[in-house]
């Protein structure tokens, strides 16, 4: 590995540790608000000033960062094990476990998320934490989030089981086990990283999009998510360039991770 | 005339006499000059936004906020609710008598009146178009009010008097003609805001994009002046449902006025042009809190009864810091409340109702009083159970959420947890009125009418908009039979005197029950471009062109 890829690793290290270790950086509780000070430039109590309820930027930053690296990357790798599963199997078996592989991909993919997903948010019960609240978001995104995914695993799957080097493993007597572990995963496994790793990104956004909706992360709980809402506010971001802190950061961290990934598969 | 019988509007009437008087010659000479040319004023043509299209012309059934406000526009009625003074004012009717058991009201109807396809108005118009509200078979949501009245029959009994008699009396019944806009009588129950009365009729319309309002060329005001109203040629409503974007158009010059703004939108505009961005002070749109009183919710025993629970009520009230709110969440646009009913609205507002101080301390003892106690840092019920519940409003509003957040953050400081969750609109409608399977609702509402019968549909317990447990067969409690009998009383006399009290026992019956927190009265904000002259804009819908036929437009 590259001394530019040590350091991307070490630099993505240290926003791992700060954020899990958000409590002993942050300056302020995340949900404190400081009603004297509301909208407040950045200053050296308020590195990152504070937002229109008075609460501390860096520390709701800081907060939010740890809620969405633990949490998308865990619906990220929910997701995209389901997607190996149920798109793999049913290629790798091939038949007509392959067509109804297909038609449950296709029927996920045509269903009218957003509403199911209203739908299942009434039938959670209103009065619960906002812990809770946040990781049945992520559980619910990673659950229903695989159709996409697992399509293209699917048809890779398929083009693996056809290939030629499978055909004379089979025709040499390989086990159908030793032929999927040895044979057919390893040369899936860089769709699924790169399936995983565009996942993550996206269930940050949708999760700030559910938030709209009340399915995202609730009050007072900070996430990436939901500090990226204060973006839409764009005549403020020229006065205030600082709101564009939280963007900042989701754009560096997953480049890092991208700069990380794309070594590995070349490697691989 | 009877002797008990009442003449109102009359001194109005003098008023506008007195205008036009000393100008006959400059009335007759406009008169003939408006077939042939506009009168020198004249000017341009006005864009506003509606925020959909209108889901009818008819202004009988105009129900959505875009069909209302093309029947303002349009409409000529009887009698007008002026929205500066708030008082009745004659318009098509010169003057009106009521006989004093309030069931019947005579009518004077102005005369050499035309519509504006050029054809008379007579009293028959006015009689068709008030037997089309009153047809129970049309459901005209404007002739609700009317048919409140019970049976009534309409007359005419000369070419320029008609008159109404109620089975039964309605209560503040000259503001009702306010909503009720007067058809041909060969389009009554059926008009479509083509042919009118009032100063514009719908010219044309492009779904999703406009309607454009035209100038009614026989229109019957005239200014000071003598020179025939509207001074403009037409008005364009786009239809434009993002705020943001309505702002940008505005900024743009490509729209003049706006009526409702939200906080946020209006600090940025008042920051770049403090002269167009206008803060009117408190409106009559109250935000509000309520907890779910409903016996049959799915809600668990113990809840229930913290939410029934006056001194809960009483406590969560005296715990929220209305100043904050008004200062953080409406950016300092909006006034702690002190009932139910704004000051905005200046009669019916009890002058003796005091504000609820903000008091932790003193919720607290309220709470101590039910069983509850401090555990730590969390208030636990007498069986031991954390106080926790839940609030839930409608997602998007910015500053409603943000009010949210600050009621938990105050409930939390005497142990109170507060799941604070935005939801989609339909949803909250759905739990609040259907399933009753929520524990506080944070919403906001617009009284479109000052007069307390109008709001019979919330206040009577048996109501089905009666927020906190409606549709009651008895009512549940007794100071919800005691406001039942407030409000009938209020409706049942024609003595405003009397009104008032009653409904001002109402409004502290209110304040001691505590069953809707009032939070704040928002202010009304409005933008005004520099370009729109003789604008006065008011609290009262429509803000900002309740006056649309004195407005004009410079360069």
């Amino acid at each position: 590995m590259s001394a530019a890829r040590w350091a991307a690793v070490a630099l993505l290290a240290a926003v791992f540790l700060i954020a899990l270790a958000a409590n002993l950086f942050a300056p302020a509780p995340y949900a404190k608000q400081f009603r004297q000070d509301l909208n407040h430039p950045p200053t050296q109590q308020y590195p990152l000033g504070t937002d229109e309820l008075g609460r501390d930027r860096l520390s709701r930053l800081l907060y939010g960062m740890r809620i969405s690296l633990l949490l998308a990357p865990a619906a990220a790798l929910l997701s995209t094990l389901l997607a190996a599963i149920v798109g793999g199997a049913g290629a790798y078996i091939g038949g007509v476990w392959d067509r109804l592989t297909n038609v449950v991909i296709n029927l996920f993919l045509s269903l009218p998320w957003l509403f199911l997903l209203l739908t299942v948010r009434a039938l959670l019960p209103l009065d619960v934490p906002a812990l809770t609240s946040v990781v049945i978001t992520f559980a619910l995104l990673g659950t229903l989030g695989w159709a996409a995914s697992a399509r293209i695993v699917a048809a890779t799957v398929r083009d693996l089981r056809n290939s030629e080097f499978v055909l004379q493993a089979r025709a040499s007597g390989c086990p159908s086990l030793r032929l999927l572990l040895r044979h057919v995963l390893p040369n899936v496994k860089p769709i699924l990283i790169a399936q995983f790793w565009i996942s993550v990104p996206l269930f940050i956004l949708t999760e700030a999009n559910l938030g709209m909706l009340g399915l995202g992360v609730t009050e007072p709980l900070p996430s990436w998510g939901n500090l990226l809402r204060e973006l839409e506010n764009y005549g403020a971001l020229a006065h205030r360039p600082w709101l564009w802190a939280p963007l900042i950061s989701l754009v560096l961290v997953m480049s890092l991770f991208q700069f990380i990934l794309s070594g590995e598969e070349y490697a691989s | 005339m009877k002797a008990g019988d009442r003449l109102i509007g009359s001194s109005a009437e003098v008023r506008i006499k007195r205008r036009s008087s000393p100008c006959v010659l400059l009335v007759l000479i406009a008169f003939c000059f408006s077939a042939c040319s506009r009168p020198a004023q004249t000017t341009g043509e006005l864009r506003v936004t509606i925020k959909s299209d209108p889901k009818t012309f008819n202004p009988l059934m105009a129900e959505d906020d875009s069909s209302d406000i093309v029947r303002y526009l349009t409409g000529g009625v009887l009698i007008r609710v002026n929205r500066k003074t708030q008082e009745n004012q004659p318009e098509l009717a010169t003057s009106w008598t009521i006989d004093e058991n309030g069931r019947r009201i005579t009518l004077n109807l102005r005369p050499g009146i035309k519509f504006s396809d050029g054809t008379d108005f007579t009293a028959e118009d006015a009689v068709a178009t008030l037997k089309a509200a009153l047809d129970p078979n049309l459901h005209s949501p404007k002739g609700d009010a009317f048919r409140a009245g019970g049976a009534a029959t309409v007359e005419a009994h000369r070419k320029d008097k008609i008159s109404i008699e109620f089975e039964h009396p309605i209560a503040g019944l000259e503001r009702l003609f306010d909503e009720i806009a007067i058809s041909p009588s060969r389009m009554a129950g059926k008009a479509d805001s083509s042919v009118v009365l009032g100063p514009f009729s719908v010219g044309e319309q492009k779904a999703g994009e406009y309607v454009l309002l035209r100038r009614n060329p026989y229109y019957w005001k005239r200014d000071d002046s003598g020179h025939q109203l509207p001074y403009l040629n037409a008005v364009r409503l786009y239809v434009l449902s993002n705020r943001d974007t309505e702002l940008i158009r505005f900024r743009q010059g490509d729209i003049q006025l706006i009526n409702s703004m939200s906080p946020d939108l209006y600090e940025q505009l008042h920051s770049e042009d403090a002269s167009a961005a206008r803060d009117l002070g408190p409106s009559v749109e109250p935000e509000e809190l309520w907890f779910n009183e409903v016996r049959k919710s799915p809600l668990p025993e113990y809840k229930k009864n913290w939410l029934r629970s006056r001194n809960f009520r009483r406590a969560m009230s005296m715990a929220i810091n209305r100043a904050d709110l008004a200062r953080v969440a409406l950016r300092g646009h909006a006034t702690p409340s002190i009932g139910i009913v704004s000051p905005a609205n200046r009669f019916w507002f009890n002058q003796n109702l005091q504000p609820t101080p903000y008091d932790p301390n003193g919720a607290l003892e309220l709470l101590k009083q039910d069983g509850f106690r401090k555990d730590g840092d969390v208030l636990k019920d007498k069986a031991g159970h954390p106080v926790s519940f839940s609030l839930i409003t409608n997602a998007g509003n910015k500053p409603r959420e943000r009010m949210g957040s600050l009621v938990q953050q105050d409930l939390q400081q005497i142990g109170i947890t507060v799941n604070f969750i935005p939801l989609d609109f339909p949803s909250i409608i759905e739990r609040v009125t259907r399933t009753f399977n929520y524990d506080a609702v944070l919403l906001g509402f617009t009284n479109v009418d000052l007069d307390p019968n109008a709001q019979m549909n919330v206040w009577l317990s048996s109501a089905d908009l009666h927020e906190w447990n409606p549709a009651q067969k008895i009512p549940e409690t007794q100071w919800e039979a005691e406001i039942d009998k407030y409000m009938r009383a209020q409706a049942s006399t024609l003595d405003r005197k009397q009104r008032k009290l009653a409904f001002d026992r109402v409004q502290e019956i209110a304040a001691e029950e505590s069953p809707t927190i009032h939070l704040v009265d928002k202010n009304a904000l409005v933008a005004v471009s520099p370009r729109v002259k003789n604008a006065d804009p008011v609290v009262l819908t429509p803000q900002t062109y309740w006056n649309i036929e004195y407005l004009s437009l410079g360069k």
